[in-house]
């Protein structure tokens, strides 16, 4: 009983700490009373608001999670999806299937923050919107030439088609509404939810940022390492990585040229690359077989798993999903230490090549994107269970859609709030030291100004008052001029140094002389 | 094996009927959120903007007077009215709501000097510069008997004549009495034509009195002499004093802390001051750039507000150095007397232009009847604007006040002053003997001492 109470005593407690978003303030060193007793109310309601909302996750969340738990000798890598759907009821049996469209080529797909509407977009110019919910078609265009990427934007209304020569923005009608040509021919598109911006990277390397509110362009950056098309947005922080041929990945953010973070991750090319929904893990696989997890505070290595992956894909619940050729392995970690072991298997028919994995927002359902259409699996406990109406709703109306956006662009970030660390929006930066130039340095600068001095050009005068002696004590003048402020500035720290050795009578003084000595004030 | 999978149906999550309301879920967890304190920044942002264009905190002028108005009373009993006095003899009821007077009290023969109101709304006193003091009986049950279109003029209850004009007059909270301030201080029963008790400390004029809310014994004046004395009256004698640099014209108890009061001196500050403890101000205020005339607490006691010579009505917090809002028009003239409504909402301002003017305590308030859900937003915004109002952007907007140039120029004036004084005061003790020079806290600066 005692035991059973601890446990559950330290489970409120990790769930206090989750939503307490870091450490208290140190109230200790403050010496203005006010404040410190204004903090120390405000720390104590921040603690009671984390212990409340402990308890609602605790207590009144409606919906439970998914899960899969062998039994006996049974291992869940080796359970088959024909198993799963037939333990399951029929609702959910319904997200297993496969759609076979083998003459439009590989099929990439996206979903909308809900998990409510996927876009589904074929090499060969085919564009599809389907509603999830009621596996209803909603969509579908040809558009007759290459299509690289779809995305869509901040809502099911809208999303952007990498084509072959410029990328093109529709409505759910299929209308085409922009041709963002400034982009290019782009090879993947991303969308910054908070921030409305729509990053491309095209043929040339170019990292592109358009904000789709206004179609102003934030950021035109030359990555200068050539083509790539492995980019992933950080959901945790705003950040795009790209992933390039010489096994580096690096960060960027729109209003700077130069990359945020430059990582040597692999051999070899890397090819894929994927963010877990905490910010903290990054997923990435080179052609040398391997997946390494990173910690992205420290930006080391957690874990190296040889698993072949052309694509990676992190869950709402933290569960990795790597795809090549026609198998697909889910990784999931267990005991929660970051430590990723195999959790399931999928093999798809031969011939299906995956081109991209994508679990489904608030579902425990993986899309899986391949060369003859796209699939859809079950994954037990990939999906978060209890959403939030005012943060992604999957049974939206019209009317809330309109209102959340609304909402959301009135929340719109500025670009300038994208950076590795989004916690440090409203702390107060370190002053800055300013250092004291080394005598050295006062030496060097003295040099320069006498070199200076004596470069001086003089006007030639003539009608015999340009002597020669004239001219070498204007020259003696100038340099003397340029030394000056170097003297007086040495003269002055010699005396401070002499009166500070002044300040020492207690040592020289004559005993019979002590009451004369300057007391210091106690 | 043990499998399950999310499903969820539609009816659980949807609403059954047209008429019901839509249902909402809400997980609180922060990785379903990311970037959380820039999205409170930019509404912080947003709502100190938005603050800014709803800030239209002038209502309106109620106009009638013939001559600057001195003094006004409120009425603890009723929200909307408000009496004044001017300085051509004329007492006016106003009603807030309608701006205009309901009734007139004509009878002064000289300034009326100070207007209270007794608790219970009954009577009023007016004390004026002819030496008298009138009782005006201003019960609802009298006044719905005269004519509210003819502008009716009311007949005075009693009119007592005494030897001295009078400079002010309060009345005690919970009690009969009234006091009057002039040569000294009178205190008086409604019935008695002459004072019950008097006080006299010192040689000069008593300018202005305040009864403690608290405790009805207790109350406070303050002389030309630049003293504060406090009275108790139980004990037929005054009971402490503290003699200031520079005259104090008007005091205000705290209605929620009544052992605090604050001081509206001449030297542009108000000092707040515990009662029991008057060698030291609990705070100095400062911001006005001239005498600080009136104040007036609110009743929530956690703010006031007071109107200066300066042409500027400034509202402050109980226990802040500088105000959080100030207020002034082109017309307003010197302000000689304030009141805060009794529903904290409202401020009330009587100047030197013959107006009395109206404005909301909030500048960015929304008047009127407000709905639950918009109360909420309010709120929040208010919330997340204090919370990053240290930031630079946003500090800039919230702080930012159109000031008219002579004010200004003179606050600028009185700062450069005051750095050159200061950073001389600073030379002075880096050039003498350390510890031979003490500078005194600001608090203390100003009183020279405190006599029993």
């Amino acid at each position: 009983m005692g035991a059973k109470k601890e446990n559950s005593d330290n489970e409120m407690d990790e769930k206090v700490k989750k939503y307490l978003r870091g450490e208290a303030a140190n109230l200790e060193g403050l010496k203005d009373k006010k404040l410190k007793g204004q903090l120390a109310v405000r720390e104590d309601l921040y603690g009671k608001s984390a212990k409340t909302a402990a308890k609602i996750e605790k207590w009144l969340l409606p919906s439970e999670g998914g899960y899969l738990e062998a039994e006996g000798i049974e291992k869940t890598w080796r359970m088959k999806q024909e198993s799963i759907a037939r333990e399951v009821d029929i609702l959910s049996s319904r997200n297993q299937y496969d759609i076979v469209l083998p003459e439009l080529g590989p099929y990439t797909l996206d979903f909308t923050s809900n998990g409510r509407y996927m876009a589904a977009a074929g090499r060969k110019g085919h564009l599809a919107i389907v509603d999830m919910k009621t596996l209803n078609l909603i969509k579908e265009i040809q558009v007759r030439e290459t299509v690289r990427d779809v995305a869509y934007l901040h809502n099911e209304l809208f999303f952007a088609a990498a084509q072959k020569k410029y990328p093109y923005i529709y409505n759910r009608d299929g209308t085409e509404l922009h041709c963002l040509k400034e982009h290019g021919a782009v090879l993947r598109l991303q969308f910054l939810k908070n921030h409305f911006l729509l990053a491309s990277i095209n043929k040339f390397g170019q990292l592109r940022y358009q904000d789709v509110t206004m179609g102003e362009m934030i950021g035109n950056i030359r990555t200068g390492l050539g083509r790539t098309d492995v980019m992933q947005v950080n959901p945790y922080n705003g950040v795009v990585a790209l992933g390039h041929s010489s096994g580096t990945v690096t960060m960027w953010k729109p209003t700077s040229a130069v990359p945020l973070v430059k990582m040597l991750s692999h051999p070899g090319p890397v090819s894929s690359l994927a963010f877990h929904p905490n910010g903290h893990l990054m997923a990435t696989s080179g052609r040398e077989n391997k997946i390494k997890i990173w910690d992205l505070r420290k930006f080391e290595v957690i874990q190296t798993l040889p698993c072949h992956a052309k694509t990676l894909n992190f869950s709402q619940k933290g569960l990795l999903a790597a795809g090549t050729g026609s198998f697909i392995q889910i990784l999931a970690d267990f005991s929660g230490s970051q430590n990723y072991s195999s959790y399931m298997t999928h093999s798809m028919a031969k011939g299906y090549q995956v081109g991209k994995l994508l679990f489904r927002p608030y579902e425990d359902v993986l899309g899986i994107g391949h060369s003859m259409g796209w699939s859809s699996i079950l994954i037990p406990g990939s999906g978060e269970p209890n959403f939030d109406s005012w943060v992604a709703n999957p049974f939206e109306t019209s009317k809330q859609r309109r209102e959340k956006e609304v909402h959301s662009l009135l929340d719109k970030l500025p670009p300038e709030t994208i950076m590795l660390d989004p916690t440090k929006v409203g702390t107060v930066r370190a002053p800055q030291k300013k250092e004291k130039p080394t005598k050295k340095d006062i030496e060097a600068e003295m040099e320069a100004a006498i070199e200076t001095a004596k470069d001086t050009e003089f006007k030639k005068k003539t009608k015999g008052r340009n002597k020669p002696s004239k001219r070498a004590t204007k020259r003696r003048e100038m340099i003397g001029r340029a030394k000056r402020p170097f003297l007086e500035q040495r003269t002055q720290e010699h005396e401070t140094s002499r009166k500070k050795q002044k300040t020492n009578p207690e040592t020289e003084m004559p005993k019979s002389l002590q009451r004369f000595v300057r007391q210091k004030a106690t | 094996m043990k499998v399950k999978v999310i499903s969820r149906s539609t009816d659980e999550f949807t609403r059954e009927r047209s008429q019901d309301l839509q249902r909402v879920f809400r997980n609180f967890d922060p990785s379903l959120r990311s970037q959380e304190k820039a999205v409170e920044y930019v509404r912080a942002l947003n709502a100190a903007k938005l603050d800014k264009i709803f800030a239209r905190p002038f209502i309106g002028a109620m106009d009638g007077h013939r001559d600057s108005i001195k003094c006004m009373a409120k009425n603890p009993n009723h929200l909307k009215a408000i009496f004044s006095g001017s300085d051509d003899g004329d007492i006016r009821l106003w009603d807030i709501a309608s701006r205009r007077t309901v009734c007139q009290f004509p009878g002064h023969q000289g300034a009326v000097q100070g207007l209270t109101v007794s608790t219970d709304g009954s009577i009023l006193v007016s004390c004026g510069s002819d030496c008298t003091v009138r009782l005006w009986n201003v019960s609802d049950a009298h006044l719905a008997d005269s004519d509210y279109l003819s502008d009716n003029s009311a007949k005075p209850q009693a009119v007592y004549v005494w030897k001295n004009a009078f400079r002010a007059v309060d009345h005690q909270w919970d009690g009969d009495l009234f006091a009057t301030a002039g040569a000294q201080v009178d205190i008086w029963n409604h019935n008695r034509s002459q004072p019950v008790n008097t006080f006299d400390w010192g040689a000069d004029t008593t300018i202005s009195i305040r009864f403690n809310p608290g405790e009805p014994n207790i109350l406070a004046t303050s002389a030309n002499d630049r003293s504060i004395t406090l009275y108790d009256l139980r004990m037929s004698s005054p009971a402490r004093k503290v003699i200031m640099r520079t005259k104090t014209n008007s005091i205000a108890w705290n209605p929620m802390e009544p052992m605090n009061f604050t001081a509206a001196n001449e030297d542009c500050n108000c000092y707040s001051y515990d009662a029991r403890k008057l060698e030291e101000a609990k705070c100095v205020h400062k911001d006005h750039v001239s005498a600080v005339m009136d104040i007036d607490f609110s009743p929530t006691g956690r703010e006031f507000v007071t109107g200066s010579y300066d042409r500027t009505v400034r509202i402050f917090q109980y226990n802040g150095g500088h105000s959080r809002e100030i207020y002034h028009t082109k017309r307003m003239q010197r302000v000689f007397c304030v009141k805060y409504s009794c529903d904290a909402s409202y401020v009330i301002s009587g100047s030197d232009d013959t107006n009395l003017r109206l404005w909301k305590a909030k500048a960015s308030e929304q008047l009127g009847v407000v709905l639950p859900r918009e109360r909420k937003k309010h709120e929040y915004l208010e919330a997340v604007k204090n919370r990053y109002k240290h930031l630079p952007e946003v500090k800039r907007i919230v702080r930012h006040r159109h000031l008219p140039r002579p004010v200004y120029k003179a606050a600028n004036l009185r700062r450069t002053m005051i750095e050159a004084e200061r950073r001389k005061e600073q030379r002075r003790k880096a050039h003498s003997a350390p510890g031979s020079m003490v500078t005194e806290p600001v608090r203390k600066r100003r009183i020279i001492k405190e006599v029993e």
